[in-house]
């Protein structure tokens, strides 16, 4: 009996496979595949676009390392999903805006949507959408303050010794049913392949998000389910609503424009926030697609795609719960009742 | 009845708005400034310590069948008298409060659970019951004013301090005015909720403790 005493026996329940891949290797991965997109944005819209982002980054981990001193919980910021946090917040900011604005998003998401919840896992909203969703409740100036592309901004907005040449989007023409090149942002498609249009610092470019989405869904950091159903879903309604333009034209220009592509590759499918079942992430990115349509069409800014993802994340636990999968061999509840209801 | 322990729960462990959750609408609605929650707290405040006093009194000569019908017509009159009074005196504070000052005297029955104290207490215990609640819910109104006027607008106390214009704390242009909207007020108030929660806990646990370590 007593020699059984010194053994160390873990008693863990499962999982007990263990893989090398932990946190920090895929927040890393994210973050490689969100390097074309920067280097895009700061090739478009300056320096700027770079220290904004760098801010940002550091104001992430900053407040999850307090929050966690303060709430006496062990230290995470190791695992890089702070970072990832701070990049997407800045890329869903327009580059002309003040230090101290992001800041206060990066506290909103980092401080009250994730660590006050419970840390990484228990946040029930995108933290770095949830942080833009304040943002723009709070400082709708400084988020709507689009600048052209192609005018390079310094640290300080304006130092290029020009004024400020504010632009219309994309997605402005969209909302007022006009395609780009026709309406007052005179985008060609061209343009918003590569990323030469006025919006968000890191959801212009759709050819570096494309490049991005496709390292990430190669590397496995992502199931391309969710992707595939939003973009889908968005590309198959607008082919058949095109408000009276051509369905093709109409169709490229919603899936290029805004932050879809972004959205669709790097928050639509965080872990936390999207349903873990496969048939649940369809049904989630189907939701997505539709609701940033709609808002499209019918919501108060032009662009709908962040306000999509934070109301599916809401529906995130249900999807899961109507979605959960058969278990090998048994079957589904809904045919056990109805059987036992005929017997009866 | 001890005086200590109905000070205690009013303000922290049976406090209305944060413990019972009742109120809350209003605990909303008027708390855009620190002005609207303290002056929608000691409305409440007023109606339920007369209201509870008066009930308390005539606890003896209204049969049990009638009760809730009298607790309603008590409070509902002194709704109405707070609401004349503050037409007449602070015109400002009215149309701050706007649909919530007719709807005092609903609030005030929530508040004191259609006098169910009164009718069992002498009426100094209810006189001093009231006044706890009162107190209660004016605490928590007033925190969830005073944070979201300041973080939403960047100022303390329009309305009241520095001849109405209350007195500017940062440059508005760094305040979340989110946290004058809706979004802002659950935000506010649920922070608010978690901290009287907390200071009940630790205002319940030494007592507990002491009873353990004595067991």
């Amino acid at each position: 009996m007593k020699e059984y005493q010194d053994l160390r026996l873990t008693v863990a329940s499962s999982p007990h496979v263990k893989s090398p891949v932990g946190t920090r290797a895929l927040m890393l991965d994210v973050l490689i595949a969100l390097i074309p997109a920067l280097g895009m944005g700061v090739y478009f819209f300056g320096p700027r676009a770079l220290a904004l982002t760098a801010v940002s980054v550091l104001g992430c981990e900053l407040f999850e390392g307090l929050s966690r001193a303060v709430l006496k919980r062990p230290q995470s910021g190791g695992d890089l999903s702070a970072a990832v946090t701070g990049v997407l917040l800045a890329f869903v900011c327009p580059v002309g805006m003040p230090f101290w604005t992001i800041l206060i998003g990066d506290f909103f998401a980092i401080v009250i949507v994730k660590q006050l919840f419970g840390g990484l896992g228990r946040n029930f909203l995108n933290p770095a959408l949830a942080g833009r969703a304040f943002l723009a409740l709070s400082y709708a100036a400084s988020l709507t303050g689009w600048v052209k592309p192609g005018t390079k901004h310094w640290i300080e907005i304006g130092q290029t010794g020009a004024d400020v040449v504010s632009s219309a989007t994309p997605m402005a023409d969209l909302q007022r049913g006009f395609l780009p090149w026709l309406g007052s942002s005179a985008a060609t498609l061209r343009d918003m392949f590569y990323g030469n249009v006025g919006g968000c610092i890191g959801e212009v470019s759709a050819l570096a998000l494309l490049l991005g989405g496709a390292y990430l869904v190669f590397r496995g950091v992502i199931h391309p389910r969710v992707p595939l159903a939003y973009l889908g879903t968005v590309a198959a309604v607008s082919y058949l609503l095109p408000r009276g333009h051509e369905p093709v034209e109409w169709m490229l220009c919603q899936l290029l424009g805004g932050g879809l592509l972004l959205g669709a590759f790097f928050m639509a499918t965080d872990y936390v926030t999207s349903p873990c079942t496969p048939l649940g992430g369809w049904f989630f990115g189907i939701g997505c697609g539709l609701l940033t349509l709609f808002l499209r069409a019918y919501g108060g800014s032009a662009e709908g795609v962040s306000y999509a993802i934070l109301l599916m994340n809401l529906c995130a636990p249900v999807l899961e719960k109507f979605t959960q999968p058969r278990r090998f061999g048994g079957r589904t509840e809904r045919k056990k009742t109805g059987k036992e209801g005929g017997a009866a | 009845m001890d005086m200590g322990k109905q000070i205690k729960e009013g303000l922290l462990t049976r406090n209305p708005a944060a413990v019972q959750l009742l109120g809350l609408c209003a605990a909303l609605a008027v708390t855009t400034t620190l002005r609207g929650g303290l002056g929608m707290g000691l409305c409440a405040l007023m109606v339920l310590t007369l209201s509870n006093g008066i009930l308390s009194l005539l606890r003896e000569y209204i049969p049990k069948q009638i009760r809730l019908l009298t607790t309603v017509a008590v409070v509902a009159t002194l709704g109405a008298v707070a609401d004349l009074v503050i037409q007449a005196f602070l015109p400002g504070l009215m149309e701050e409060l706007g649909l919530f000052l007719p709807l005092l005297g609903v609030i005030c029955v929530l508040l004191g659970q259609g006098g169910a104290f009164a009718w069992e207490n002498s009426a100094g215990s209810s006189l001093i019951e009231g006044l706890c609640q009162g107190v209660g819910y004016t605490l928590v109104l007033s925190l969830v004013g005073l944070f979201r006027e300041l973080l939403g607008k960047g100022s303390f106390g329009s309305g009241m301090l520095n001849g109405g214009r209350g007195l500017q704390v940062f440059d508005p242009q760094y305040a979340a005015g989110g946290m004058v909207l809706p979004v802002g007020g659950f935000l506010v108030l649920a922070f608010v909720i978690a901290l009287i929660r907390v200071a009940a806990d630790r205002a319940g646990r030494p007592r507990k403790r002491k009873g353990a370590a004595k067991g």
